[in-house]
């Protein structure tokens, strides 16, 4: 491969997949908040 | 108040469902396409700039707009937008946050039901011993209806299937229906989209038919052409990209999101499912159609291919290509191919009827099964011309006025009404309530002023698309006196139906003439169809307007 070609494709695509895990990531792993919330999975009682 | 019972699960199945979304055939068919005809490696840059000054503000603000609406008893746009601002055009404005969909999943069903079509075929071995021809051919027997495939009508068969299968899992709910299948398709889609990425990336030239190695496929779509970055031609193009890509301006984001409450989040989980719909789309969809296509057929090939669109490569190309690897593997990567565009369908084919089931069962509180049944008969009624008439243009008609028009349109006066009449100061707190992250305030700069004037000068650019998309030709011969000449896909072009005018004036056999005006005559009809789609809505929004009104849930 061409060298300018593949510093733009490794370049673009680590970024992209870092940045993609990062915030997949941080969905995953931040608290729940104080039920209320919105997600139903977690309820004590069904709506 | 809204009735809904409904509700997201988890949060991992509300942002896998917004990628869902997001990630559609574009992702694995437009991209590579628009990189390779638009400065390669370099096309990029604008198209990263775009993702961050108009798709990261814009995500923002429908998820905004959604969680605002939602928690005042709204799951569709009009009366989301009109609980925004005092002023009674909003909820008309809003009547594009259901139409698009409508309209959208008119023609995105039927195409939804050729990977359906063509999984059957890839595990039958339809495409077997067939030569390049011959696979090309299929598929247009398959849209012409007049030639018998392998089964009777089989494209009208496998259109209800994929309806029903959309009817079936909308009646189920959000967390039982939509989410479930986000929570299997979206991680299949990545398996599936990760083994043809390294079947693409591994070919050699010389083995199973290949000419070249995936290296020189890599090389064509990553080559940065930098010059290519002061053409005003290829910013555009990456701002449409990233526009459809994220599935902006069609009113299911907002509708996804009505359904969170308050004090839940919104930047984090829009920055997620953003990103995992940029993963999906430059990581998995730049690593498969090309160097496969390049692999077999060449670069000057794969070029006049793409400029065919990227339909023409994925449906009528990669079967043939697939072929070269025996009849058992074959199967496995079209049924992997086909697997992964039909979840990449399905999952934005759900989320076009949620708004319409958020409509329906907030105005007329119908069940959740019953407004999956109208969202079902409408698609089939409305969708059905394309089916019977795809080759005499009624699907590029939908594509266009729906799939194109109404979201630009829409998606500036959002954000013009989130920025500057529900206020910057306003829709700031809205963003950062409840907010898992710290949103740069950068954002707020954007959203006030960047945003909105890029999407009026991105519409505007679609208007007046000069001819062949040459915009410092076109601004040269206006400055010379010889006027803006309309490229046949700017809307001033299509409204005037240029391009068909132009074939019939050359025309000179008088069964092309015939043909020709036959199909304008069907564009034409389609576009009054679609009007008379946006009237009905309007009047239901009208009524409903006015029942919110008597009972005081409007200002």
């Amino acid at each position: 491969m061409k060298t300018e070609a593949l510093i733009m494709m490794l370049v673009t695509v680590s970024a992209i997949t870092l940045v993609t895990v990062y915030f997949f990531v941080k969905v995953l792993t931040t608290k729940p908040k104080q039920e209320p919330d919105s997600y139903s999975e977690n309820d004590d009682e069904p709506r | 108040m809204s009735h809904t019972k409904q509700a997201w699960g988890t949060r991992v199945g509300l942002v896998l469902a917004m990628a869902g979304n997001a990630v559609g055939f574009g992702n694995f068919l437009r991209f590579p396409v628009q990189a390779i005809q638009n400065g390669g490696g370099a096309f990029i840059i604008p198209y990263l700039v775009s993702f961050v000054m108009l798709g990261l503000p814009l995500l923002f603000i429908e998820w905004s707009i959604g969680r605002y609406g939602g928690t005042h008893g709204f799951h569709s746009t009009p009366f989301m937008m009109q609980s925004m601002d005092r002023r009674r055009l909003w909820k008309y404005v809003g009547v594009f946050g259901i139409f698009s969909n409508i309209g959208i999943a008119s023609y995105y069903c039927y195409m939804e039901s050729w990977t359906l079509a063509y999984i059957f075929h890839s595990v039958i071995g339809s495409f077997n011993g067939m030569d390049q021809h011959q696979v090309v051919q299929l598929f247009n027997d398959y849209v012409s209806l007049d030639k018998a495939t392998l089964i009777p009508f089989e494209p009208i068969v496998f259109f209800l299937i994929c309806l029903g299968i959309n009817v079936y899992i909308l009646s189920k709910g959000l967390s039982a229906g939509v989410e479930k299948v986000a929570k299997i398709g979206m991680p299949l889609l990545i398996v599936f989209g990760m083994l043809l990425a390294i079947r693409a990336l591994t070919l050699k030239a010389g083995t199973a038919g290949a000419v070249n190695d995936s290296s020189v496929g890599l090389n064509f779509l990553w080559t940065p052409d930098f010059d290519s970055i002061y053409n005003p031609k290829v910013w555009f193009a990456a701002a449409s990209q990233i526009f459809f890509t994220l599935s902006l301006g069609m009113g299911s984001i907002q509708a996804y999101a009505s359904y969170l409450r308050k004090k839940d989040d919104i930047a984090l989980n829009a920055m997620s499912a953003g990103w995992m719909n940029e993963f999906v789309e430059v990581v998995l969809g730049g690593a498969i159609i090309i160097p496969i296509a390049v692999g077999y057929l060449g670069i000057s090939k794969v070029q006049e291919l793409a400029g065919l669109g990227g339909l023409g490569l994925g449906f009528k190309t990669i079967p043939y290509l697939f072929s070269q690897w025996g009849p058992v593997m074959a199967a496995i990567a079209g049924v992997m191919w086909f697997g992964l565009l039909f979840f990449a369908g399905i999952t934005s084919s759900l989320a076009m009827g949620t708004p319409v089931q958020g409509f329906l069962e907030d105005e007329f509180k119908w069940s959740r099964k019953k407004t999956a049944l109208a969202f079902g008969l409408i698609i089939l009624i409305i969708g059905m011309p394309t089916v019977l008439f795809f080759n005499q243009g009624v699907f590029d008609e939908y594509d266009y006025w729906t799939g194109s028009f109404a979201l630009f349109v829409f998606a500036a006066c959002e954000a013009i009404l989130f920025a500057w009449f529900f206020g910057i100061k306003k829709g700031w707190k809205e963003i950062n309530t409840g907010a898992d992250i710290k949103v740069s305030r950068i954002f707020r700069f954007l959203i006030a002023y960047v945003t909105p004037v890029l999407l009026i000068i991105v519409f505007l650019g679609a208007v007046f698309t000069p001819v062949g998309n040459d915009w410092v030709a076109a601004f040269q011969g206006l400055s010379d006196g010889h006027g803006w000449a309309f490229d046949h896909e700017s809307l001033v072009g299509k409204l005037m139906n240029n391009g068909l005018r132009e074939q019939i004036a050359a025309a000179t056999d008088p069964a092309v003439v015939a043909d020709l005006k036959y199909k304008l005559l069907l564009s034409n009809l389609s576009r009054l169809l679609l009007l008379a789609v946006f009237i009905g809505i309007a009047l239901m929004v009208r009524k409903a307007y006015y029942r919110h009104k008597k009972e005081g849930r409007l200002k």
